[in-house]
């Protein structure tokens, strides 16, 4: 299949041997770009996109992204809403939780900036990003499959850039 | 049909133990600010299901330490709900088996829901975005 293709790009096969060659930061980031399991858990009127993302339809396990109910098994999380004063220091416990490398989407112009409860409100955090670090941020109230698509497509290409030796 | 019922705060308990008797289902309590007449008013709704009746009933509190008896002895659905009307609005409950706050974090400060409230660093609309 493709996926097969695209890993021997980065495979040497040595004649007649059964040894094979790769560097460690193509074949890791290989593997971790197609295997992004994320954490199943949304916040507000953005989960019901997410989970459309994730349903037959747009069906992102065909990228390698499936649900997990664990953030100890999580590669990514996506946060899909509103942050409330309340919610913060959960999604942050949660963050701690998954095992490094760990991703965050912020999805939606709430979890960006506040979006609507950005004037006026008493309980709505201005952004993830007070909370947690984000890769990757997607406009829009709330942002089509599509949009959440191309956003995991961007986070891809950011983790094909990685070197282990950074992390 | 919709009867509307105003009592003062002493007699809520007497009332509930009296309309309970047709009135099998608290739809939800719920109050209102009104700072120019320095009132705060809790509207009960109670429904009988099967005289298909609808009854709400209104209690007016000073908006200066609100206190009133808990009517969850009456009907048990009251508790949640005079939970969240300490927490938003800061009514005391008197005799509420547990009355903590239930949808802001537990060291919040202030009663968001009244109209009065200001929390420091909210960004203000400004008039030019309706
Ligand atoms: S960005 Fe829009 S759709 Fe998404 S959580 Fe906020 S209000 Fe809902």
């Amino acid at each position: 299949m493709d996926l097969a293709k695209e890993v021997f790009q980065h495979v040497e096969k040595l004649p007649g041997g059964n040894l094979i060659l790769t560097s460690t930061d193509k074949l890791f980031n290989w593997a971790r770009s197609n295997s992004l399991w994320y954490l199943l858990f949304g916040l507000k009127c953005c989960a019901i996109e997410m989970m459309a993302a994730g349903a037959s339809r747009y069906d992102m396990d065909r990228l390698g992204l499936m649900f997990r109910a664990s953030p100890r098994q999580t590669d990514l999380m996506i946060v899909a809403g509103t942050v409330t004063a309340k919610m913060a220091p959960r999604i942050r416990l949660l963050w701690e939780q998954m095992a490094e490398p760990r991703y965050v989407i912020a999805m939606g112009s709430c979890s960006i900036t506040g979006g609507a409860f950005f004037y006026d409100s008493y309980a709505a955090i201005k952004g993830v990003d007070e909370v947690v670090p984000v890769d990757v941020y997607i406009p829009g109230c709330p942002p089509r499959p599509e949009a959440l698509i191309e956003g995991i497509l961007k986070l891809q290409e950011k983790i094909k850039q990685e070197s282990i030796v950074r992390r | 049909m919709i009867e509307e019922i105003k009592i003062g705060k002493d007699e809520i308990l007497d009332v509930c133990l009296k309309l309970k008797e047709s009135c099998d289902f608290l739809a939800f309590v719920t109050a209102v600010d009104y700072p120019e007449r320095g009132l705060l008013e809790l509207v009960y709704n109670l429904r009988s299901l099967t005289d298909n009746k609808n009854v709400i009933l209104k209690v007016e509190l000073p908006r200066e330490n609100p206190e009133i008896s808990s009517v969850a002895v009456v009907w048990p659905a009251a508790e949640w709900h005079e939970r969240e009307i300490f927490d938003l609005f800061g009514v005391k409950f008197s005799g509420h088996p547990d009355l903590r706050r239930i949808l802001l974090p537990e060291d919040w400060q202030g009663h968001p829901l009244l109209k009065d409230y200001v929390k420091p660093g909210v960004i203000k609309r400004p008039e030019t975005i309706k």
